[in-house]
């Protein structure tokens, strides 16, 4: 059914579909009123799940592994700082092998502190061993949820997964969001059952120790668990498709990009800009098109190298930086595409909140012609 | 030992788990310095040292780690504490 409403509500919603029987989280801007919203479906009954309240985002997420390791369908959600928080417990949660979603409302890593948005806080937990979805718009944003659930309990995966999406551009937006039913989300998410659970009865550990001899091994096993991801996503996608109409099967997805020279590269609600700037370049004549990476982790190098490999130049739009380094996407869409001969320039912008304007993706294009690229786009000289 | 999805162990895992590859010094036992007062036994941190029909006590390098305790507290200073060669 068609609603319009907050993005945060709208999630909200779709996690209270996808039925969680454990909620633990503490709220911070810009995702608070995600949590408010599931904390008021528990207390009014419309939502049958554990909500646990607690002093902070380390204790959230680990009481989100204890529920999934009991085997619950946990769900938790942060940004930020307190995503920061979770580090370790996020490494954790993964070598655990617990199906655990959080979302998260994408907001920039203090000091100097910034509620806005950017894509640092995920994007600095890319190693954690998470799955990583990024959502363009709200519609995205929810629906990716189901999918998320479908793919992290699969039994080939195992592995917990975030839904981000930025913080006030699509949290605090009003937009009109197609919500499943609770048949619908029934039909698509079956409960979790775990085979191996935390049961008094029949005591297991999970995450024990492991010696020089074992610690290599399993971290390959929860790589080649993430590289099956790929797959399992695309099913799980197409399958979400077929039943409601919006498929989700492509990890990257091309817009008037077949025959695109001029390619932009991006995650998030960013591609809508981009998006509508395309169209008007298109009607001026010029071949642009844009490659939305809509899965971060695991990373779908060989989907990118296929869908950029008739591009003549690549502009990588990042919203963090890996300091001393570059842009994280485009490190990625480098490596994508080696050996290809084709540039990929990398621009850092819209940190903290910054606004990406349409003018900015034109001037952006115009800086790829010309070969500038790989720097911070926009910085205000005056203040520097 | 297949690698079980994240590292999960049932009770008793312990037995399976050859900690003694963690060992850098071995612990050698004299016996004609022994008095068979079973220190080592009661000290030892793995509970990996048993006594052998003759009353001497001996170690399970299968699980040993080498931590020298036995060889600290022996009495009788007949435990060496060598270094391992692998």
């Amino acid at each position: 059914m068609m609603e319009i409403t907050e993005g945060s509500h709208a999630v909200a919603e779709a996690v209270s579909l996808c039925r969680p029987q454990v909620i633990s989280a503490y709220p911070i801007t810009p995702q608070t009123h995600i949590v408010e919203a599931l904390a008021d479906f528990v207390a009014n009954g419309k939502l049958d799940a554990e909500y646990i309240t607690v002093e902070n985002e380390l204790s959230a997420l680990s009481a989100c592994v204890g529920a999934s390791a009991a085997g619950s369908r946990a769900y938790s959600a942060t940004t930020s700082q307190g995503l920061a928080l979770m580090f370790e417990v996020c490494f954790n949660a993964a070598g655990m092998r617990l199906p655990i979603i959080m979302s998260i409302a994408n907001r920039a890593l203090g000091a100097p502190l910034s509620i806005w948005n950017d894509q640092q806080d995920s994007i600095s937990l890319r190693d954690s061993g998470w799955l990583q979805f990024y959502a363009e718009d709200n519609q995205e944003a929810t629906d990716l949820h189901y999918i998320a659930y479908r793919v992290a309990e699969d039994p080939s995966i195992l592995l917990p997964a975030f839904v981000c999406f930025d913080g006030f551009i699509l949290s605090h937006t009003y937009e009109p969001v197609d919500m499943l039913s609770q048949e619908e989300a029934d039909r698509y998410l079956p409960g979790f059952a775990p085979a191996e659970r935390l049961d008094a009865a029949d005591p297991i550990s999970f995450g024990m120790y492991a010696t020089p001899e074992y610690y290599l091994e399993f971290r390959y096993e929860m790589d080649l668990a993430h590289k099956r991801a790929k797959d399992v996503i695309a099913k799980a996608g197409k399958e979400f498709g077929s039943l409601f109409g919006r498929d989700y099967s492509a990890l990257v997805e091309g817009y008037r990009l077949d025959d695109a020279e001029t390619v932009i590269v991006t995650m998030g609600s960013l591609c809508g800009t981009v998006k509508d700037t395309i169209d008007e370049m298109r009607a001026e004549g010029k071949n642009v098109g844009l490659l939305k990476i809509r899965v971060f982790r695991p990373f779908p190098t060989e989907d990118v190298a296929k869908a950029l490999a008739r591009a003549k130049r690549v502009a990588v739009l990042d919203k963090n930086i890996s300091l001393g380094s570059k842009g994280a996407v485009a490190l990625e869409i480098r490596d994508a595409l080696y050996g290809s001969g084709i540039p990929v320039r990398d621009y850092i912008l819209g940190l903290g909140g910054r606004d990406v304007r349409k003018k900015d993706i034109r001037e952006i294009v115009a800086l790829l012609e010309r070969g500038e690229g790989d720097q911070f786009y926009g910085l205000r000289k005056e203040v520097l | 030992m297949a690698l079980a999805v994240g590292c999960r162990a049932r009770p008793g895992k312990a037995r399976d788990n050859k900690t003694g590859s963690w060992r850098v010094f071995r612990p050698i036992f004299d016996h004609e310095k022994c008095s068979k007062c079973g220190m080592c036994r009661t000290l030892c941190p793995e509970g990996c040292i048993s006594e052998d029909k003759d009353g001497f006590f001996i170690p399970d390098y299968t699980y040993c780690k080498g931590c020298g305790i036995c060889a600290t507290e022996c009495p009788k200073e007949a435990i060496e504490m060598k270094q391992e060669e692998k």
